[in-house]
């Protein structure tokens, strides 16, 4: 089962490889595809029409607009069908929900084959957070399809990440060790692997917003950065989209640092001891807050905001990939030689 | 310190008409022109601004990671001991600097009181502002709807009581706070506001901050942590002697310390295959007085034993050789020497001593020739010798390799020596030597039961093992406020994430002769996508709340309806 687990996961790396490919083409042909014709249109020219059917146009997130199938203003699978670059994106995010689901399938072997919920290692870590990663790009893409420019970031993310996990962290499927056989073992790193996977998703529309917003400030000449910044969704919708999902996120970040603390009184008798990994957690959840706090300061703008989050989500990858191996600590879960 | 700021600084998107400035108290004014209150006042501005909560929280951030980069003494003192040992000429510096303790530093520490200051002169202007709106009445209704982000319009055969009951019912039926105003040419006005949870769930997060700052300054003043180590069949109690190392905290005295004691009954490690822990399973009875009954109870790593007062947490494990020495006058000493895992594989090292060794039984004076014997144990011993690393943790084929030193060990000095090992002083100077003079000649490999004859004729024997396990005794009396004040923290969290400022009013207006016409305007307060969708909804309701009315559609029509500030 174990050996499963391990091919699944080349092919699931495979499925992702072929969906970036899809994104890509539709990246790079699609000269401003009709989906990035749609993200660039303005807000105005939709609202015009009225208060309802601005609400009901297909990206408006799910909690505030179920969207109206029968919206006169615009449907973006209907103009896009007209382009085959966007036949290409749409091939792009098909494969992505066929890699999510081998994906899945990495993770239910790995897990049936330790006997225990597969997130006790830091292989088994990063291939949980990226298949949390994956579902909440799947689940944006459906909310708003404007977004799929974004899916060459995301699928080229999760091909380093996933081969990084297979070649350099990859680790014997295992019995737990005593002091992680804990129920907290499934609520505080299940909710770590949440938070982490949909903070590094907020990671790239944070990024691309500080491309985007310099490009629509005219401050790139022309070339490649401009042709790249040209086909993505406006700043505008790349700012609330980071705002959206840090905000969704970091509660899960703080319950699992929570649910950390709760776990570390009962096995190592304190709940707090400035380990390196919690130390990071802390330093992560201070940066988080930070940017929170700016995006929410009027005064303060909002590209000074966004370097915040990006600064944060840098403090992420550091905790998550070099304090497991630089510093030892009770956290010495890496299990990788 | 979050989220909304004063409305003075409501950019103009945000600012909301019915929000009025409130009236400056006199005493204030007069206040702030005594001399000197100037640059304290300055002072006081700058440091609960926004910036410089920004500011302060990267610094803490930023402060945060020497911790991480530095050995730590609350974590590990023996690595600040190495740290010293191999920068020996930077660690000095680095430890003036505080880079060992981080985290009780003073410049630490004035980084997160500066923030909690800051915090606190930015929470209690906003609780009493928070409090104030929950009790005052929704704002009266501005004068132009079409002046906000959205509004609509609608008439209907109703009089203008029965429109404005039906609006407001259908108001309350969404749970809108609302209050119904008379202006003076007749017309009435209806003012909602909702989401007043989200500035709630804002000030319980920050407050809870408080609480768990309280919560980590009463543990460390109240609370006390001990560690020792016990042998299988040992009995400790719950005093400072009897612990290997302890700290109290800074309001705690030894005799407060609760008088339980606790006896190792037996411990058993599993492993599995490739000597990976599987299991570590301590049983132990205690007493939490001296005249309360004999408890049972099950130490394991994520189970510690909890009593009145303090915790007791299983945290390592290993073997103790036990030893005979008979010496050179027939008298015989036994010890039980826990030896320290050097590996994983339970390697151990260790010393046993022998003070009171080869003195005469007559009493003359004589060359102190203690014995102190130092090992390597190998529960599975490794066929090369040379390597000298167990092959299991598990006692499979355990070994013991001892040098035996004679002399003086050096205890008479009264200077603090280590248990696990020689004095390296009394080696150094000689006092303490091996055995016959070289290492081969003092050193010999024993399995249980068996025994080696010194060159003076006296016997070691290796009698066998105890397992022995370490633990930690704890009690934080901050724990409880932590956890409550997470829980507020989280609530408070989500609740301030989620929520949405918004406010509506209708005006309703008679229409000539019958019916009125019903004019409804609403903002978001905080930004929010899905107003405009709400507030559609909302004033469809207004329309056939209660299947009152029954006006056609088709004079309907949305008024300005622009997505501005959204």
């Amino acid at each position: 089962m174990a050996h499963t687990s391990d091919v699944l996961l080349t092919v699931t790396l495979l499925v992702y490889l072929a969906a970036f490919l899809g994104y890509l083409v539709e990246f790079a042909f699609g000269t401003r595809g009709a989906v990035a014709r749609v993200a660039a249109r303005p807000e105005r020219e939709l609202v015009s029409v009225g208060a309802e059917a601005a609400a009901s146009t297909a990206w408006d997130l799910p909690d505030t607009a179920p969207a109206a199938p029968a919206s006169p203003v615009v449907d973006p699978r209907a103009e896009k069908a007209g382009s085959r670059s966007g036949v290409a994106g749409i091939v792009g995010a098909g494969l992505t929900v066929v890699g999510l689901g081998l994906h899945i399938a990495v993770l239910v072997t790995r897990g049936l084959a330790a006997g225990h919920v597969p997130w006790s290692n830091m292989y088994e870590f990063v291939v949980a957070l990226t298949a949390v990663f994956t579902i909440g790009w799947l689940v944006l893409l459906a909310v708003r399809p404007a977004m799929r420019p974004l899916g060459i970031f995301i699928t080229a993310a999760l091909v380093v990440l996933l081969g990084f996990a297979g070649l350099v962290l990859t680790a014997e499927a295992g019995p737990l060790t005593p002091p992680l056989q804990s129920s907290w073992l499934k609520i505080h790193v299940s909710a770590a692997a949440i938070a982490s996977g949909l903070l590094l998703l907020g990671f790239v529309p944070a990024a691309l917003y500080l491309v985007r917003s310099a490009y629509e400030a005219g401050r790139f000449r022309p070339g490649l950065v401009t042709d790249l910044a040209d086909r993505l969704p406006s700043a505008d919708r790349l700012e609330r989209l980071t705002f959206r999902l840090h905000t969704f996120a970091f509660p899960i970040w703080t319950l699992a640092i929570i649910c950390g603390a709760i776990w570390a009184e009962s096995a190592w008798g304190r709940y707090w001891g400035w380990d390196p990994k919690e130390t990071w957690s802390f330093i992560s959840w201070v940066a988080y807050a930070a940017y929170l706090h700016a995006r929410a300061t009027p005064s303060v703008k909002r590209t000074v905001a966004t370097w915040f989050s990006v600064a944060a989500g840098i403090t992420m990858v550091i905790n998550l990939y070099v304090i497991n191996f630089v510093a030892v600590g009770m956290h010495s879960y890496a299990g990788v030689e | 310190m979050s989220g909304g700021t004063p409305p003075a600084t409501v950019p103009p998107a945000q600012r909301d008409p019915s929000v009025r400035p409130a009236a400056g108290g006199d005493w204030r004014r007069r206040l702030a022109t005594m001399p000197g209150v100037g640059p304290v006042r300055a002072f006081w501005r700058w440091l609960t601004s926004m910036r410089t909560a920004l500011v302060l929280l990267l610094v803490l951030a930023v402060a945060a990671v020497p911790g991480s980069v530095f050995p730590q003494r609350n974590v590990s003192v023996e690595s600040v001991a190495t740290y010293y040992r191999d920068h020996p000429s930077a660690a000095p510096i680095l430890d003036k600097l505080y880079a060992f303790d981080v985290y009780a530093s003073p410049w630490f520490s004035a980084v997160y009181l500066l923030l909690f200051v800051s915090l606190v002169g930015c929470l209690v202007p906003r609780l009493r502002q928070h409090l104030a709106n929950i009790v005052r009445k929704p704002p009266p209704a501005p004068a132009r709807f079409d002046r906000l982000p959205h509004a609509s319009q609608h008439s209907t055969v109703d009089d203008p009581g029965t429109a404005a009951r039906t609006v407001r019912a259908a108001l309350k039926s969404r749970r809108w706070r609302t209050v119904v105003r008379e202006e003076p040419d007749g017309a009435i006005t209806i003012a909602a506001e909702k989401g007043y949870l989200k500035e709630t769930g804002n000030l319980v997060f920050h407050f809870a901050l408080l609480a768990l700052l309280l919560g980590v300054a009463g543990g460390s003043w109240y609370g006390w942590h001990a560690n020792r180590l016990v042998v299988v069949g040992d009995e400790f109690c719950n005093t400072l002697q009897q612990y290997d190392e302890a700290g109290l905290g800074a309001r705690t005295e030894a005799t407060d310390l609760p008088p339980f004691c606790v006896t190792l009954k037996d411990f058993r490690a599993e492993y599995h295959d490739n000597g990976a822990p599987a299991d570590y399973t301590a049983h132990v009875s205690y007493v939490e007085s001296p005249d309360a009954p004999v408890k049972d109870w099950t130490l394991k790593v994520n189970n510690p034993l909890r009593v009145d007062g303090a915790n007791v947490y299983l945290l390592g494990h290993g073997y103790a050789p036990v030893l005979r020495y008979t010496d050179r006058y027939g008298q015989t000493f036994t010890t039980t020497a826990p030896f320290l895992p050097l590996d994983g594989m339970l390697t151990s090292e260790g010393v046993a001593k022998f003070a009171y060794a080869n003195v005469p039984p007559d009493g003359s004076a004589a060359e102190p020739a203690q014995l102190g014997l130092a090992g390597i144990y190998q529960p599975t011993v490794n066929p090369d010798f040379s390597q000298a690393k167990s092959l299991f943790p598990l006692e499979r084929d355990p070994v013991l390799v001892l040098a035996a030193y004679q002399g003086d060990l050096g205890l008479g000095s009264g200077a603090p020596q280590s248990v696990y090992e020689l004095d390296e002083r009394q080696l150094h100077l000689g006092r303490l030597a091996l055995v016959g003079g070289s290492l081969e000649a003092a050193t010999h490999t024993l399995r249980p039961g068996e025994s080696w004859t010194l060159p003076d004729g006296s016997t070691v024997e290796f009698l066998g093992t105890k397992q022995w396990i370490t633990i930690s005794v704890r009690h934080d009396p901050g724990e409880a406020t932590m956890l409550g004040g997470a829980i507020a923290l989280l609530a408070g969290l989500m609740t301030s994430l989620s929520g949405r400022r918004r406010r509506v009013w209708a005006r309703i207006t008679p229409d000539q002769g019958t019916g009125s016409v019903v004019m409804i305007g609403g903002l978001a307060r905080t930004e929010y996508p899905g107003f405009a969708d709400e507030f559609a909804q909302l004033a469809e309701l207004a329309q056939r709340f209660g299947g009152e009315t029954a006006q056609p559609a088709a004079e309907n029509k949305p008024v300005g309806a622009t997505e501005r500030g959204q």
